[in-house]
Formats: C-alpha cells, sequence, structure tokens
C-alpha cells in the first residue's frame, strides 16, 4: 500500500501562516473531501449503517410490523445468539461451509496456480485459452446451474456416462455428496479469476532466480517448488481470503442447484438459513445474528490467513 | 549436486523439453474444454426438442429448434427481463463511473483529512460481502426507505463498485507526480486536472473498471430476488431462477426451456468478455493486486 510522496503542490498565492493551519486540518487539499463524499455517504448508508444495525437488531426481539406502526421491541441481550447456536439447522449450515472450504478451497489454489504457470509461457493461443478459462467467471451462477442441473440430474448425462457407477440416490439428491457438488462449480466457476490474479503474481517473480536454478541443475518441479510457490505467496494469501468469502457468500448454488440447501439441508448454507429465517419465517433478529457471526469469522479467517501464510 | 544435467547431450534435452511442451499443451487445452464445454452443452440442449442426455446427445443432431426459446419467451417476457437487467446494470455502472472516479483520484492523488480511514473502509468492504449484511439492508431498503419493487432499491446497495474505485485509485497513483505538480502551478483547479490531464491518461482503467462492475449485477440473484416481487420488474437472473425453480416442472421440455433462458442471460457477459478481453488481462489486474 504505497502513497505517493510528499512533494509540495501548495498554491502559491495563500500566505504560509494560514495555509498550514488549514492543512493541518484538512489537509493539503481539502477539495479531496468532496471528491470523495459520494462514496463515503455510500459506504455509511450501505456499508456501515448496516453493520451497526445488524448488530443492533441481533440483540433485540425484531419483527417486521406494518410501516409506520410504533412496536416495542425489547432488549434481549445474546438471546437470538444462544437460539442460533443451539439450532441444528444452523449448525448444519455451518458445518456445510466447512465442508465446502475444505474441497473448494485447496482445489481452487492447486489448480489455478497450476493452470497460470502452464499459461505463463508463450504459446500459442494465449488468449484463446485465457478467455475460456475465465468466461464461467463472469457468467451468471443462474445460467450456470441451469446447465449443471441438466448435467447432474438422475438421468443427465453424467449419470449415462458413468452407468453403473452412478451414484444412488443421484449427485444433487445425495447428501453425501451434494456439498460436494456445490463446492466443484464453484471451484469451476471461480477458477478463471484466480488464474489471472496468479497470472498477474507470476510477472513479478524475477527471471534470474529461474535462470540460477536452470544453471545449477534444478528441473521444472524444483523451481515450481522452490522459486514459483514462494515467490507468489501474496497471490496465495489473496486467493485464499477471496475463496473463503466466496464460500461464506454461498446463496444461488444452494438455493438453485439442490433445490434449497437439499437433500433435508446436507447443502444449506448459512446465508441460505439466514434467508429462510429471516425473509420467509419473519426472523430478521436471529438471522441477523448469524450475518454478525458470518462477518467475525470472515474478519477472523482473513486475519489468520495473513498472519499464517505471509509469516516467512 | 545435479549439475550432472548440464552435461546431458543437446538432442536429449531438447527431447525432454518438446515432450514437456506437449504436457503443456495437453493441460492447457484439457483445461479449456473442461471450462468451454457446459457453455456448448449449453447451446446444445436448449435447441433439442426433447431432451436428449446420451453421450451422443452432445453432437448435433437432426431435429434441432428454437421451440424453447418461444416457450421461455412466453413465459417471462425475455425483453422486459433484459431490459429489467440492462437498467439494474447501466445504473450501477454510471453511479460506480462517475462517483468512483471522484473518489479513487482523491484516494490517489490528494491529502485531505480522513483519506486513511476511507481506503481502510473501502478495503473492509471487499472483505465483508454484502450478503451477511443482507437482512439490515433489507430492512433499511425495503422498509424505510420504502423503495421494494423499484429500480432504485434494486440499484442502491450495489451504486458505487468498491474494486472499481480500488482500480482507479491504482491506475492514478501510476501516473507521475510532475504531471500533477505542473497542472497545479499553472493554477488549473482539482477538476479541471482530473478531467482534461488525468482521465484521459486512465482511459484503459475505465474500461477494465466498467468489465468487472457489469458481472456483478448483470449476474446478481440474491438482492434482486429480494427486492422485486412484480414479475415486470425482475431481472432476467431472478426470472429464470424463479422458472426453475417454480414453472419448469409444468413446461413439456423444461431442460431445454431453462438452458435457452440461460444462454439468452449468458450471450450479453460472454460477448462483452470476449470483444473486450484486451482489457481484462493480467496487467490490468495486476496493478489492482499489488496494492
Amino acid at each position: 500500500m504505497s502513497t505517493d510522496t510528499d512533494t509540495d503542490t501548495a498554491p502559491v498565492t495563500r500566505s504560509p501562516g494560514s495555509r498550514s493551519r488549514w492543512s493541518r486540518l484538512l489537509g493539503r487539499q481539502p477539495v479531496g473531501m468532496a471528491f470523495a463524499a459520494p462514496y463515503v455517504v455510500f459506504l455509511a448508508a450501505v456499508f456501515a449503517y448496516p453493520l451497526v444495525l445488524a448488530v443492533w437488531i441481533s440483540f433485540h426481539d425484531y419483527f417486521f410490523a406494518a410501516p409506520g406502526a410504533q412496536v416495542e421491541r425489547p432488549f434481549v441481550g445474546f438471546e437470538n445468539y444462544q437460539a442460533v447456536l443451539s439450532d441444528p439447522a444452523v449448525r448444519r449450515s455451518f458445518l456445510n461451509v466447512l465442508e465446502f472450504l475444505v474441497i473448494n478451497v485447496p482445489l481452487t489454489v492447486v489448480l489455478s496456480l497450476v493452470l497460470a504457470n502452464a499459461l505463463n509461457a508463450a504459446i500459442r493461443g494465449r488468449a484463446f485459452l485465457r478467455v475460456s478459462y475465465y468466461i464461467p467467471y463472469v457468467t451468471a451462477s443462474v445460467a450456470l446451474v441451469a446447465v449443471w442441473l441438466f448435467l447432474f440430474t438422475q438421468d443427465g448425462m453424467v449419470n449415462q456416462v458413468l452407468g453403473p457407477l452412478a451414484p444412488n440416490p443421484s449427485w444433487l439428491v445425495n447428501s453425501a455428496l451434494a456439498m460436494p457438488v456445490i463446492a466443484l462449480f464453484v471451484t469451476w466457476k471461480q477458477l478463471g479469476f484466480f488464474i489471472l490474479l496468479y497470472l498477474a503474481a507470476l510477472q513479478n517473480v524475477p527471471k534470474e532466480l529461474y535462470e540460477a536454478a536452470s544453471v545449477d541443475g534444478a528441473g521444472r518441479f524444483r523451481s515450481f517448488t522452490n522459486i514459483t510457490v514462494p515467490g507468489v505467496r501474496p497471490a496465495t494469501v489473496l486467493v485464499v481470503i477471496l475463496a473463503t468469502i466466496t464460500g461464506a457468500n454461498l446463496f444461488t448454488e444452494p438455493y438453485l442447484l439442490t433445490n434449497g440447501g437439499g437433500p433435508d439441508g446436507a447443502s444449506a448454507s448459512p446465508v441460505l438459513v439466514m434467508y429462510q429465517k429471516g425473509i420467509e419465517q419473519g426472523t430478521p433478529d436471529t438471522a441477523a445474528a448469524i450475518g454478525v457471526l458470518l462477518v467475525i469469522g470472515v474478519l477472523l479467517i482473513s486475519l489468520v490467513n495473513r498472519r499464517v501464510l505471509e509469516r516467512d | 549436486m545435479a549439475r550432472g544435467l548440464d552435461k546431458l547431450d543437446h538432442p536429449e534435452r531438447r527431447r525432454r523439453s518438446r515432450g514437456r511442451t506437449w504436457l503443456r499443451y495437453v493441460v492447457l487445452f484439457a483445461g479449456a474444454l473442461v471450462f468451454v464445454f457446459p457453455f456448448y452443452y449449453m447451446i446444445i440442449g436448449s435447441l433439442q426438442k426433447d431432451p436428449d442426455t446420451s453421450v451422443t446427445g452432445v453432437l448435433p443432431s437432426g431435429d434441432l429448434t428454437l421451440d424453447n426459446y418461444t416457450q421461455i419467451n412466453e413465459r417471462l417476457n425475455l425483453v422486459q427481463s433484459l431490459a429489467n437487467s440492462g437498467i439494474f446494470t447501466g445504473g450501477v455502472i454510471a453511479f460506480t463511473v462517475v462517483f468512483g472516479v471522484l473518489a479513487g483520484y482523491a484516494l490517489a492523488r490528494l491529502h485531505f483529512r480522513g483519506q486513511g480511514t476511507l481506503f481502510a473502509v473501502m478495503l473492509l468492504v471487499q472483505i465483508v460481502p454484502f450478503q451477511l449484511l443482507i437482512i439490515p439492508i433489507y430492512v433499511l431498503v425495503v422498509r424505510t426507505y420504502g423503495l421494494a419493487d423499484s429500480y432504485a432499491g434494486m440499484i442502491l446497495p450495489f451504486a458505487i463498485n468498491s474494486t472499481a474505485v480500488f482500480i482507479f485509485r491504482q491506475f492514478f497513483l501510476q501516473l507521475p507526480e510532475d504531471l500533477f505538480a505542473a497542472a497545479r502551478l499553472d493554477g488549473a483547479g482539482e477538476f479541471r486536472i482530473l478531467w482534461s490531464v488525468a482521465l484521459p491518461l486512465v482511459r484503459p482503467a475505465l474500461v477494465t473498471a466498467m468489465l468487472l462492475t457489469f458481472i456483478g449485477p448483470w449476474n446478481e440473484f440474491l438482492w434482486p430476488f429480494l427486492v422485486t416481487k412484480e414479475a415486470d420488474l425482475q431481472p432476467l437472473a431472478v426470472s429464470l431462477a424463479n422458472y426453475i425453480s417454480n414453472i419448469a416442472g409444468r413446461a413439456s421440455n423444461p431442460y431445454g426451456a431453462i438452458l435457452a433462458g440461460a444462454v439468452v442471460l449468458s450471450i450479453p457477459a460472454v460477448a462483452l468478455f470476449t470483444a473486450f478481453q484486451r482489457h481484462f488481462t493480467t496487467s490490468d489486474l495486476g496493478s489492482g493486486v499489488k496494492g
């Protein structure tokens, strides 16, 4: 994170005394506040205030009332959190997302690094390959889920190819396989973006290191593990954090691909449970508590990742 | 220790390296096939009169038809849904470009009180996804502001894409400071400098940021799904999802119709990113990653 060097760009006309007093208070170019103001207002309205409101709702007995109606919403302490944490559906959804991450994150890191590394060489058809890798990333989940439904349904092509090896019950209605299929879907969909991130990171690994290694007789694999992998470590931190966030976000896939987190909640994600509790069943207070727990979880995981992966 | 490799004969080394090149191509094109095949299958499935899920069904057979497209159009009103997606996405892109450029310029090139805090919050927003705040945002937008079933309500939570602000900042940071110092010495105001000096130099960043911003609202499902109950206002992603989860069972060839809708939803994104692929490359994103 670099800010530019402190070159003095003061307008020459103002007297030094008044300038320094103002600049101490507002900065050297206070007009920056005006430039940033719309964005600040936006962040306050759709990020800061909702965050505070989420915490407030989660500590009160909150329910939807008719517009304009004056209702009492008493403070209930940690009651909503207790309700959430003792709810088997919620616990299940947190375990599901853990299962999702265990499959999705390592697969994403390994596959995107390997493909980015292979793509990094000057080869024919590079542009075509790059585009084909990222088109799932730029396409709507809803559209891609449609194809996966078609592929993984009971008599879909995947089962036709597998023949007698096809799982029973089929993929999307099998409680052991529903979550792994979702994890695979998301890995496939997001991989192109992570390949681009790794490609960018690979440009920063000094070429001389590879030359030196090859003079020392290290093979391709050795230089991959000893130079490439440590060289792209900052990107790996970013990939792991972003993949984790995607996991915490999961909604469309369990909602559509496994028909509302089925079978029997085996693929329900926390955001899906939040939607079901908050909007469908009308208990926004417990739903807000799930949201607050997720925010804390995401922040903790990002912090831990940074610490662990950036340690040298 | 492994110096022995150096002493290998040249033909031997060349053969090995040619083998590796082949392996590289096999890996890369097998990968590409995995990524592209579902799109191909989406198109084939959308053209089949009856769903053919056998392996030979992958090849285009004789009786291809556009019936599925007519059928989904009768159910969803594709034109209206596409227009809704367009208004939603266009609104977000417009707000992001106008206010995001201003904020990005201020963060990169101006010194003012609260700048560091704003930068930190911008990064934080990218870590905490808005889905987690969906309940309070729903309460605010739908209950407090009364923006249910309106384009404004749809656009509001997405209005300024923080990743785009970050990209703008990175691009403005890369410009030489002398340029700004000179313009300021000439007495140009900051807005003038932004408009006629800085902005023309970061034009590629504008395209990249607009492309990245496009992905969000065009593909978003959860938020417009919550905020729109009227079918006339729903973006295509929402109306198609509702079709998948509610109505499809009653159609004669449900998968055909679903896949036809999926093709229509995919085409704008795929076309844009193929046409502008030069603007969505490693170097564009790299400047964002290096932070």
